[in-house]
């Protein structure tokens, strides 16, 4: 099944790039945005019939590796419905 | 006094690195990062590049590569580990060392010479500097920016003006024992005035004598 992980760095960390690009809208003359976060979305295709177990698997890789604890949190879905291709 | 320099596939300051190691008088070999026997050694240097491409982030891949278990257990006997570079960006990823290195904060690639102040002379690297020196060395990076938003590492040096938004202009930081350390700049480029400095012979040659004193058991 298809894994959709959003690794978001936390707020209190600098997000280099999103600065720049706020400031590039900005300069566009779009200045109601008042702030910008990029983030990494990472797409899976997982082989398994449980999307818990799933999921868990998937929680277990960001830990040691999709994302970094230090900066980032994450987020896990799991689209069931979607057939890996 | 032999030193393993580790290369993984994309490490581009292996050759440099050796280079300084033997003009500061150490034995200094490359070991590929696939090797998982360090035991001949004193001490191990992660050099500067990009490995493993830096996909995902700096250092997350390499993290798992097999020379890491033994940086790991050096790292926990006290030996000398210096990482430069991508090398101190691996030792974060691999929880080394605390904080991580994120994007310069103008998302500029940097590369000149900095000034930096030896703050800590209790680490493998800054044995033979005197507290407060400054050394001219080359800074070589985009991810070189530091964060710890525990804000608990332990400075060893600090860029005398900030060049790329590190949380408190921080260099090089150790671990508590002093036995791991990471460097941004590159001392084992600044080795030969002819190359524009000689300012890091002083951080080579320490981290030289620590491996010395591992040799004789001290």
């Amino acid at each position: 099944m298809n894994v959709t992980v959003s690794i978001t760095r936390r707020p209190e960390i600098a997000d280099p790039q999103g600065i720049t690009v706020a400031r590039a809208l900005h300069d566009l003359g779009h200045v109601e945005v008042t702030g910008v976060r990029i983030d990494r979305t990472i797409h899976l295709d997982v082989e398994g019939d449980d999307p818990a177990a799933v999921e868990a698997a998937v929680t277990v890789m960001c830990g040691q590796l999709l994302a970094n604890p230090v900066l980032e949190d994450f987020f896990v879905e799991v689209h069931p419905s979607v057939v890996s291709s | 006094m032999r030193a393993a320099v580790v290369v993984f596939p994309g490490t581009n300051c292996e050759h440099d690195t050796v280079e300084a190691l033997r003009a500061g008088g150490a034995q200094a070999e490359l070991v590929w990062h696939r090797e998982t026997d360090l035991s001949g050694f004193d001490g191990i240097v992660l050099p500067g590049g990009f490995a493993h491409g830096d996909y995902l982030r700096t250092g997350a891949v390499a993290r798992f590569s097999p020379v890491m278990e033994e940086v790991r257990r050096f790292a926990g006997e006290g030996r000398p580990v210096l990482g430069i570079c991508n090398g101190f960006q691996i030792l974060c990823e691999a929880g080394l060392l605390p904080g991580a290195l994120i994007a310069n904060r103008d998302l500029a690639f940097i590369c000149h010479h900095v000034e930096v102040e030896v703050i800590d002379v209790d680490t493998v690297l800054t044995a033979a500097a005197s507290p407060g020196q400054v050394v001219r060395i080359p800074l070589n990076s985009y991810e070189g920016n530091y964060v710890d938003p525990a804000g608990s590492a332990r400075t060893v040096m600090r860029y005398v003006s900030d060049p790329n938004g590190s949380q408190d202009r921080t260099a090089a930081v150790a671990n508590t024992a002093g036995n791991v350390v990471g460097i941004m700049p590159h001392p084992e480029r600044a080795m030969e005035a002819v190359l524009g400095s000689e300012d890091g012979r002083v951080l080579v040659e320490g981290f030289v004598a620590s491996l010395e004193r591992r040799t004789a058991g001290v």
